[in-house]
């Protein structure tokens, strides 16, 4: 502890040089926990998809709906124990800023279908009598203070119109995973709104399944059953649907884990030179402490330190900072991302790179410092 | 103290060679000396006449060619690195022409340097602090950096620096020789106190004639060669 003065006095050397190289740190860590946490909320909505429910959409793609007639048709394939529907809204709430999911869904079906998504029996009720109301995820309802009762006005964009839903109520997801950012609302109140030759089209269809293991097999069936028909399906599980939908925008992943790994290591190299700059600057001093008889173990240390401490600083604030930004604006992506959040183990993975960042750019100037030749750095020769 | 004889330093045959590109330059050729505990000893020669590497020899901060360095009682040669740092903490106070002080460190802590490396606990250490800089008469001026001091308040410091930890020996090059001749003949008289008043060993190394005559022997180098 005696020396952390030592460590910390060599750091205030030069403010703006100790700054600027724990600030780009920081933001290198921020970013670190910015696309780690993509990914992990992707992760997050794999993980809250069921494995005994399927997802039934257009066979060409997400965009075309599918008649509301093939409802009972597929009601009635063995091994499906349940149906619902819905489409996805995709409007505006005030500003294009507050973008949030909202789906208008078939309600009398959907929480047989979501067990998942938990709403107190009254506001079921009272969501379920009342053709123009909505339920919110109690993060959305928190995101901008809406209580029972209160009326959403949105603007549609794919279902252009002024709408207006009141909140009957709040739902909580059974587990951390499960979405608390999306709103709900009646898909007949959409339905009855549209032009006629709109009507009657369901985005998506869910199916319950009896067993995991019949996915396959009541898949193929659904599928075989519309395969002629001008509106073909294609069924998959939830979970697949996720992955392919995070597929669209490509190896999401893969990209994500290039661009982090560059950052980090392009600002490594950044501080590994500032750092070597910083020890080259006191060759003299190094040599002096020597002389002193410190030793070169502790010089070796002194100066290591100083990189560790900066990057753990560095580290502290990107990761801390990436937690209480995405905490405290609620970010979804626009409902892309409804579990954006740092977790835990994200900001510990950006402390021990921190560490590592610390440890890898301290390690040259360290270790030159800790051979400095005194009489050579003293550079006197009588 | 080299118990056997009361010499505080010997060296034997001592050369010290060094290599520029592939060109060898002798600095020091067969070097015999002793002093005793308790002098005050002046070491002068021209530029180049080796009279630092002598000084880095006897200090522990360089190694000889050949021949045997013998400080303390201890050989010198035969030391590791980390011996040898420690060596130089319980046994050395440097004292250097430009100071050499840490100038983010205020006056209190570089003098409180040597200390880091023992055991004492932050009061004792306060305590010896503070009493090394009354000793070179910088009471009241801890709080302050080396910029905001004078050269030969500097060079104070850096003298109280070099006594805190109660060294053996004090080596000193050309302590005087960045100061005006008033603070040199401060500086020379504090010396002169440190070796009557608390029998420290100094071995100076100057250019100046006027500061050698405040040593009470007077060693002269020329071309790597101690003279008769």
């Amino acid at each position: 502890m005696k020396f952390f003065r030592l460590i910390l006095a060599n750091l205030m050397r030069s403010k703006r040089r100790t700054f600027l190289t724990t600030f780009s740190i920081a933001i290198a860590l921020f970013l670190f926990c910015t696309l780690r946490t993509v990914i992990t909320s992707f992760e997050a909505s794999l993980r809250a998809s069921e494995a005994t429910r399927l997802v039934v959409r257009h066979g060409a793609s997400l965009v075309f709906p599918l008649p509301l007639s093939y409802e009972d048709r597929l009601a009635r394939v063995p091994g499906v124990t349940g149906v619902t529907y819905g489409n996805w809204f995709g409007g505006v709430y005030q500003d294009p800023k507050n973008q949030f999911a909202q789906f208008a869904m078939d309600v009398p079906t959907m929480f047989d279908l979501f067990p998942d998504t938990v709403l107190p029996e009254d506001q079921k009720k009272a969501f379920l009598a009342e053709r123009t109301s909505c339920i919110v995820g109690r993060a959305l309802a928190k995101k901008f203070g809406w209580k029972i009762g209160d009326a959403v006005p949105i603007l549609g964009t794919i279902y252009p119109g002024d709408w207006r839903f009141v909140i009957r109520g709040i739902y909580e997801g059974r587990t951390k995973d499960v979405d608390e950012n999306t709103l709900f609302f009646h898909w007949d109140y959409l339905n009855e709104s549209l032009p006629q030759g709109r009507k009657d089209y369901v985005g998506i269809y869910w199916l319950r399944i009896a067993s995991p293991s019949m996915a396959a097999a009541v898949s193929e069936r659904v599928d075989d059953m519309f395969r002629n028909s001008s509106q073909p399906t294609k069924t998959e599980t939830e979970k697949a649907f996720q992955a392919g939908f995070i597929s669209m925008i490509g190896n999401i992943q893969l990209l994500l884990t290039i661009l982090g790994s560059a950052i980090v290591f392009a600002i490594m190299l950044v501080t590994i030179n500032t750092m070597m700059m910083a020890a080259r600057e006191r060759t003299t001093e190094i040599a002096v402490l020597k002389t002193l008889g410190f030793s070169d173990g502790l010089i070796l240390r002194l100066v290591g330190g100083e990189a560790l401490l900066v990057s753990l600083v560095g580290g502290v604030l990107g990761c801390g900072l990436a937690a209480l930004i995405f905490h405290e604006m609620d970010f979804t992506g626009g409902g892309f991302f409804p579990n954006f959040r740092v977790l835990p183990e994200t900001i510990l993975a950006g402390l021990l790179l921190a560490v590592l960042m610390g440890v890898l750019s301290g390690v040259a100037p360290a270790v030159s410092a800790a051979r400095l030749r005194i009489a050579n750095a003293l550079r006197k020769v009588a | 103290m080299d118990s056997k004889n009361g010499n505080l330093i010997e060296l034997r045959g001592v050369t010290k060679v060094y290599h520029r590109d592939r060109i060898e330059v002798p600095v020091l050729q067969g070097i015999d000396l002793a002093i005793r505990e308790g002098e005050f000893v002046a070491l002068m020669g021209p530029s180049g006449s080796g009279k630092s590497t002598l000084l880095n020899l006897i200090g522990g901060i360089d190694t000889p060619t050949s021949g045997e360095v013998r400080v303390a009682g201890e050989s010198l040669g035969t030391l590791k690195s980390s011996r040898l740092a420690s060596w130089r903490a319980r046994h050395i106070g440097f004292i250097f022409q430009l100071y050499n002080l840490i100038p983010v460190l205020t006056a209190y802590q570089n003098v409180e340097l040597p200390l880091l490396l023992t055991r004492l606990s932050s009061a004792d250490r306060k305590k010896r602090v503070t009493f090394a800089l009354g000793l070179v008469g910088l009471e009241g001026r801890e709080k302050h950096f080396p910029r905001q001091l004078s050269g030969g308040e500097e060079q104070r410091v850096a003298i109280a620096r070099a006594i805190v930890a109660d060294p053996t020996l004090l080596v000193a090059d050309e302590p005087t020789g960045d100061l005006d001749a008033k603070n040199a003949a401060e500086i020379l008289l504090l010396l002169q106190r440190l070796n009557r008043e608390l029998q420290k060993t100094i071995l100076m190394v100057t250019h100046d004639p006027h500061a050698a005559e405040r040593a009470q022997r007077t060693l002269h180098l020329d071309k790597g060669v101690l003279q008769p």
